[in-house]
């Protein structure tokens, strides 16, 4: 419904527009929207929840009620839209335009699931699979690199699964009674220790020492800071430090967890959201009440819906146990975003904007969430907090390797036979680590290997005697980040390597600024030569890094730098 | 140095920033400007720092900082010119322009990003460039604005302009990375989409991705190149923009904001796009007279096409012309004296056109009747302000809003009508003003809106008297406030009591507790503003509306501070000027009463003439007098009351009965053709002269064009007259005009040519030549005899014509925002025409379904009075049982329609409320 006025060709009377300037609301459209959205409030910051509830609904988000909720919602047409297409996992469709079939299975094809056939995964699933039925969208990393190639179908997560397997549970979906649609394919709650285990071997008892005044926040910031933690996410920043920026601002202030892992070959945090959910609450209460925050947001990546269906039940749980006022732990659901994860990014987008990450300063302690002080937390950090207070600094502090303080939570995929997450020391090395994953795959040899996801830079296996924490690698041009260590054989092409993980970054560019979203666009390909040209690139990173307005730009020429400098060999 | 300043170093050179200035803004003043894409440096434009074309290093950071953004600290080292930082900028231009379309093809050649490729050396590109599938194609959906995104580079300045600046909220920057796009709204080609041509994104794009189409070729090369720019305001509405024209020879080709104080740079789709016009081949350029074989004005229809033109007219010399004109107005004066003639000035005319025109009618034709439009559109809040404050102009600006927390827009429909006040409305808003609009209709600012509150028609006065209830009953008036500065309070205060909201709830169909919600909103901010436009004044109680309004804001102290008063949007560019110069029938210049002796004498000591002490007729009632015989000949400037008046039918009658009429325009208008000489005049970019907007700005407006033909400026016309009805009138220019002007004007005290000359703009009242003038007034007292206030109360009074079973609907009029008024002007500008190409009414669809009538279809509206048809459409904002019809076309002129019931104060028509009957066209008709 939508027109213009007619122009005046061939002598032809004109016509008025039928309609006010620009896309009617359609009343079928919003009587719709309204009672998917019943009484929940209209304000902004749920527009991102809005469009999960219409997408999980009709599997598509059709202009009309787009343009509904828009109106509901009292936001501008352009403003829902250009949310909506920002996040992957919207399927906005214009009128006229054939909806997609119910079903989506996504085949990862970051590196380790590449490395594991997932593009040959994808071909064979979009042979076999009813095009009417189902989709396939290569997707990038949903965490699920132990298991690779990962899939998702629907929103069950099926790790190291064979094609058969995938295209008999869509047949299943399809065939389900009272299911019309095998989109409705959903994620199995994972079994976890329930919050009575937890308390049962002492869990909250730390948080209720808390708030009864048995203990002090200064202690607990002495404590942290004593047992050096630092934050998970990939920035490694004391997190105690953190406490005292953010105490120092005017209230009200909120506390973030940041439960968007998108780092490829990261997944510990899944690991914790799904193994120890009650252990990662209580460290999130304990930062709440530390920082007096006026309410915790959980942004959860859309990716984990089996992690999301735990948390919404033990949250309830939680509540009902009067462990948590009603209302005070907000879960949001990230829609497929990697840039989410960069933690202004993420700001916006728990505000129901796109997620471009802001400038800084000023930062998020002093202006964050809905513009107040905000202390944002990763995952795994505040999972370490309970047990920090429980066995003390001193505990944690020692469990180092090489000199370094603390346990870390390593995320080990690619090339080795067990891959997992590696609990282990602090400053381990690549080698330890393949060790621990029971050893190179059967025919594989070490040759080189990725510190810190896609973001780390490379590192050839010469140097896989290196340890592994923050700061360590800075004199080789890599970083750890998030833990992420993916293992490299001889049969890995590192130009192929660095290809990949540059088309991750031009795809998750959140395309703000100039030498993020042309640079790894053009980066990209130059890189598809044959011969790199390497003083043209090699300027290029520089400016990338100088001039990037986030981490993922400025890290993004790292595979670039890496490959020059590690394996020039294979691009010369 | 201010205690608040910053000393920084760049590039070695100890610098000062003020406070809250960026590193970009500091080394600007200091003699450097940084590169810069996505930056300007304009009011209402955030730095968004995306681009990175400005990066400077800074001290030991280990990555650049966008100088747009980053603020500079006391002692910061500021390195512009570090390699690192050069090779950065450098290096992003390099990127940009890979994919940049070849400067030779440019869409505009002169653009800014052009301009800093040159500066930083950046001519070709060593990065591939995108393939040919990945460019965009161009978008020319769109009459006014050529979208190329080929040439986008993603800066987010149009996404700024839409959004930020002029909250029109129609341009988003969609999907992703490499994908992301520019869009409006879902991705819509921009002539679909809701876009109303403001024209701010193809003013602040930097690449040309974004032009107004008149400067690109049909390859969509081009460039924003003039020979010659004119600062000048715009023609169109009361708000008063500043503009610039750039010439090209004798050609406007295209047209800019400029700062001034109503707009800082924005225009609307007419000041933008709506001036070729004045180049229209339909322009007067010769003086005609009535052929001596013409057919009877009798048998005229009102559309004055070029075949019925000839039929009664033939050219005549300017002498002829004047002769023939002068001497008929001559003979009847002399028979009938100056009560059997009358005279129509404009609003569209200058101050000094204004102030000749009326002093040519009271000095010359020797009676008090003169009148103009203001009699249709704002007489009766004039007649209110000026029986309780003492003044016929707002107490405050509309930029007063962002100072306000509390504003309440009622019966105007801004986004339309005003629509850069709108701006300051909806950014208002955004930064967390609760924005309260009342009005039958529902419209685009009530998006904006804490609350909508949509009334029953004709229901003002109960529903403000219901909200004064609430005020009263639960004692959030202003008692200090009231003590100090009002009187007539307690009977106020006792006649609201009978309006509770219970009972007025029912009156205007509105919820009592949303009207006890807004009067506690309004009457606990700390600074409240009521904005009000015709749905407040064209009824017969309109003068009662706005008495209601004063009182509102009196009893709550909200007038005389910022961010508070009272602000009748005034309709025409230049309506606040011609009624201060005495373009009304009641007052002398200045609002001077004529009954007032001493007032009356200096004039006639002025003006070397006697003056009549009674009233003269107003617009309705002249078109009443000629049918009574008592009028029997007209001089009518720029005006076009075969549009504009009530009851057409009756007011061209009146018209076509007139013994001699003499019409001075630019076009043939409807009311000329009933003329017996029409005298071709001049457009608004061919003279000089001052206009005031609805602020109480004095802005002047420049000369830039050459006058077509043999066309003349109005004001020598009128002088011409003057002169051929033996008045010695000498001016020389609008300059000697408003020198006489001012000695009839206190108001203008301390205002200039010169000043204007210099200025561009400035306020009244003005207390001083080096001071600027006050924007808010009546801080201490009011210019009533004992400086004080009036409550006057207002009783329920029902609109002249309800709806009945014969005529059920109820009709109402009004403007779009593409048409001004009649129509004569914009209806003759390409862009606006291909926009709003023809009349419609706007109906419910829920009325439309009941009909049978598909939108566009057409449909047969009837009143008491006439009937028209024109096409439906389809419009949510419509009520059910309401009809809105715009008054700007001929082939269905809504004035046909309406009803000549008259305010009994302002005698303005009740252009807002009358009964119609709808019925489908089913057969094609033969006057379609």
């Amino acid at each position: 419904m939508r027109d213009s006025a007619e122009r005046k060709e061939n002598g032809a009377p004109r016509r008025p527009r039928r309609f006010p300037k620009g896309r009617q609301v359609d009343a079928r459209a919003r009587a719709e929207v309204v009672a998917l959205l019943g009484d929940a409030p209209r304000s902004r910051e749920f527009l991102i929840e809005y469009l999960h509830l219409i997408q999980d609904k009709h599997h598509c988000i059709s202009a009309a009620h787009l343009a509904a909720l828009a109106a509901e919602m009292k936001l501008a047409q352009a403003e829902v839209y250009e949310v909506a297409t920002f996040y992957h996992h919207f399927d906005v469709l214009k009128e006229g335009e054939t909806p997609p079939p119910p079903l989506t299975v996504r085949v990862c094809e970051s590196l380790s699931c590449a490395l594991a056939g997932g593009d040959e995964m994808a071909r064979r699933l979009e042979e076999r699979l009813d095009a009417r039925q189902a989709r396939v969208v290569r997707a990038p990393c949903m965490g699920l690199c132990d298991g690779a190639p990962a899939v998702m179908l629907g929103q069950r997560p099926m790790p190291a699964a064979s094609v058969e397997e995938v295209v008999a549970l869509a047949a299943a979906g399809k065939a389900a009674a009272g299911k019309a649609a095998a989109g409705d394919a959903e994620a199995e709650i994972p079994v976890a220790p329930s919050l009575g285990e937890y308390r049962g071997g002492g869990g909250y008892r730390v948080l209720e020492a808390c708030r009864n005044g048995k203990r002090s926040v200064e202690d607990i910031m002495t404590a942290l800071s004593d047992a050096s933690l630092r934050g998970m996410g990939g920035a490694g920043f004391p997190a105690g430090r953190k406490w005292s920026f953010v105490r120092a601002e005017a209230k009200p202030r909120y506390l973030v967890i940041n439960a968007d892992e998108g780092e490829p070959g990261t997944f510990k945090d899944r690991f914790y959201l799904r193994c120890k959910p009650h252990q990662f609450l209580e460290g999130m209460l304990i930062a709440a009440w530390a920082v007096e925050a006026e309410a915790a947001y959980v942004y959860l990546r859309d990716e984990y819906p089996d992690a999301r269906r735990l948390l919404e039940r033990e949250i309830r749980v939680l509540e009902a146990e009067g462990l948590c006022a009603e209302g005070f732990i907000r879960l949001r659901r990230g829609a497929g975003a990697y840039i989410c994860g960069e933690e202004s990014a993420m700001l916006e987008s728990i505000e129901g904007k796109r997620g471009l990450p802001r400038h800084r300063p000023p930062f998020a302690a002093q202006v964050g969430l809905f513009s107040r002080p905000t202390l944002i937390h990763n995952v795994e950090t505040v999972s370490w907090i309970p047990l920090i207070l429980e066995k003390g600094a001193q505990w944690f502090a020692e469990q180092g390797a090489d000199g370094r303080a603390g346990l870390r939570s390593y995320s080990v995929s690619g090339r080795v036979r067990s891959p997992g997450v590696c609990v282990a020391p602090a400053g381990i090395s690549a080698e330890g680590l393949i060790e621990r994953c029971g050893g190179m795959a059967e025919g594989h040899r070490f040759k080189g290997y990725l510190p810190g996801g896609a973001s780390g830079g490379i590192l050839p296996a010469s140097l896989g005697h290196l340890a592994l924490d923050f700061g360590a690698l800075d004199e080789y041009g890599c970083l750890v980040g998030s833990h992420a260590v993916v293992i490299l054989s001889d049969q890995d092409d590192m130009a192929a390597v660095a290809r990949n993980l540059l088309d991750f970054f031009k795809k998750e560019s959140c395309g703000q600024c100039t030498p993020c979203r042309l640079g790894c666009e053009k980066a990209l390909e130059l890189m598809e030569a044959d011969k790199w040209d390497q003083p043209l690139l090699e300027e290029l990173s520089q400016v990338m890094r100088d001039a990037s307005i986030c981490g993922l730009g400025q890290a993004a020429p790292n595979p670039i730098d890496s490959v020059r400098r590690h394996f020039a060999e294979e691009i010369s | 140095m201010s205690a608040k300043d910053i000393e920084f170093l760049l590039d070695g050179r100890q610098v000062t920033a003020r406070a809250g200035e960026t590193i970009w803004q500091a080394a600007q003043r200091h003699g450097r400007e940084i590169p810069h894409l996505c930056w300007m440096d304009a009011p209402g434009y955030c730095a968004d720092g995306n681009c990175r074309a400005c990066m400077v290093e800074i001290g030991k950071e280990r990555v650049l900082a966008a100088s747009c953004v980053r603020k500079p600290t006391p002692g910061m080292e500021v390195r512009a010119e570090s390699a690192r930082a050069v090779k950065a900028r450098a290096m992003v231009m390099e990127l940009l322009v890979a994919d940049q379309p070849p400067r030779e093809v440019a869409h505009d050649r002169n653009s800014r990003f052009w301009l800093w490729a040159r500066e930083l050396g950046v001519g070709e590109s060593r990065f591939p460039r995108r393939k040919p599938a990945e460019i965009p194609a161009a978008d020319v959906s769109h009459s006014a604005m050529t979208v190329q995104l080929d040439a986008c580079i993603h800066c987010n300045l149009c996404v700024r302009a839409c959004r930020e600046v002029q909250v029109n909220d129609v341009i988003g920057m969609a999907h992703r990375g490499s994908e992301e796009k520019i869009v409006f709204d879902f991705d819509d080609p921009m002539g679909e989409s809701s876009c109303v041509a403001c024209g701010e994104c193809v003013q602040a794009c930097p690449t040309g991705a974004l032009m107004p189409s008149s400067l690109v070729d049909a390859d969509g090369a081009g460039a924003r190149e003039s020979e010659k720019q004119v600062a000048s305001v715009c023609p169109y509405c009361g708000v008063g923009c500043q503009i610039s024209y750039h010439l090209r020879g004798n050609e406007i080709a295209w047209v800019d904001g400029r700062g001034g104080p109503a707009n800082e740079n924005r225009l609307c789709v007419k000041g933008r796009f709506g001036f070729d016009y004045v180049a229209h081949p339909e322009r007067l350029l010769h003086p005609l007279v009535r052929r001596e074989d013409a057919p009877p004005k009798q048998s005229l229809t009102a559309n004055p096409d070029r075949a019925l033109l000839d039929v009664h007219f033939r050219r005549a010399s300017w002498e002829e012309a004047l002769t023939a004109a002068c001497g008929g107005l001559r003979r009847l004066r002399e028979a009938h004296g100056g009560e059997g003639l009358a005279g129509f000035g404009s609003a569209k005319c200058s101050n000094e056109e204004a102030y000749l025109f009326q002093k040519l009618i009271r000095a010359g034709f020797g009676s008090n009747n003169v009148d103009h439009c203001t009699r249709l559109c704002h007489a009766s809040s004039v007649a209110a302000l000026m029986e309780t404050l003492g003044t016929g102009a707002v107490t405050a600006p509309f930029t007063a809003a962002l100072e306000s927390d509390v504003i309440i827009v009622i019966g105007a429909n801004p986004t339309e009508n005003h629509p850069v006040a709108a701006t300051y409305f909806k950014q208002a808003a955004k930064r967390g003003a609760r924005l309260i609009v009342m009005d039958p209709r529902g419209q685009a600012l009530s998006r904006h809106a804490a609350h909508m509150v949509r009334f029953r028609p004709g229901s003002d006065v109960a529903l403000l008297n219901a909200m004064m209830h609430v005020i009263v009953e639960e004692e959030l008036y202003d008692a200090d406030y009231i003590r100090d500065h009002t009187e007539g309070f307690a009977a106020l205060r006792s006649h609201v009591r009978a309006y509770d909201p219970e009972r007025m709830g029912k009156v205007c169909g509105v919820e009592p507790s949303l009207i006890r919600a807004v009067a506690r909103e309004y009457a606990t901010a700390k600074a409240g503003i009521i904005f009000w436009g015709m749905g407040i004044s064209q009824h017969v109680h309109g003068t009662d509306n706005a008495r209601c309004l004063i009182a509102l804001a009196l009893m709550t102290g909200h007038t005389g501070r910022p961010g508070t008063g009272l602000h009748p949007l005034r309709g025409q560019n230049n309506v606040q000027g011609a009624s201060d110069a005495g373009l009304i029938p009641m007052f002398f210049p200045d609002y001077r009463r004529l009954a007032d002796g001493s007032a009356r004498e200096r004039l006639e000591t002025l003006w070397g003439a006697r003056l009549d002490e009674t009233p003269g007729l107003s617009v309705v009632e002249v078109m009443d007098g000629i049918h009574a015989g008592k009028i029997r000949g007209m001089y009518i400037m720029g005006e076009n009351p075969a549009m504009s008046d009530p009851d057409l039918a009756h007011a061209r009658e009146a018209l076509a009965s007139l013994e001699h009429l003499v019409v001075q325009d630019i076009f043939p208008t409807e009311s000329s053709l009933f003329a017996d000489v029409i005298l071709p005049a001049s457009a608004w970019p061919e003279k000089e002269g001052t206009v005031t907007n609805t602020n109480r700005q004095v802005q002047l407006g420049r000369k830039a064009l050459p006058l077509p033909g043999e066309a003349r400026e109005d004001w020598r016309i009128t002088q011409d007259i003057a002169r051929g009805l033996g008045l010695d009138w000498r001016y020389e220019s609008p300059a000697d005009v408003f020198r006489e002007m001012k000695q009839a004007m206190p108001s203008l005290d301390h205002i200039s040519w010169e000043r204007l000359q210099r200025e561009s703009s400035v306020t009244y009242p003005c207390s001083g030549d080096e001071l600027p003038g006050d924007d808010i007034i009546f801080s201490e007292a009011f210019p009533t005899k004992d400086g004080r206030g009036r409550f006057v109360p207002a009783a329920i009074v029902p609109p002249d014509e309800m709806p009945d079973a014969e005529y059920p609907m109820i009709l109402t009029t009004g403007r779009q925002l593409e048409h001004w008024h009649t129509g004569a002007m914009t209806r003759r500008a390409r862009h606006l025409d291909a926009l709003e190409p023809a009349p419609c009414a706007s109906m419910a669809p829920q009325d439309l379904s009941r009909l049978g009538v598909a939108p566009g279809e057409r449909i047969r509206i009837a009143t008491r009075r006439g009937v028209i048809e024109l096409a439906a459409r389809a419009d949510d904002a419509i009520s059910e049982g309401m009809l809105f019809v715009p008054f700007a076309y001929v082939e269905a002129a809504a004035n046909l329609l309406t009803n000549p019931a008259l305010d009994p104060f302002g005698k303005i028509p009740e252009f807002k409320f009358c009964a119609a009957r709808v019925e489908p066209v089913t057969a094609p008709s033969a006057a379609a």
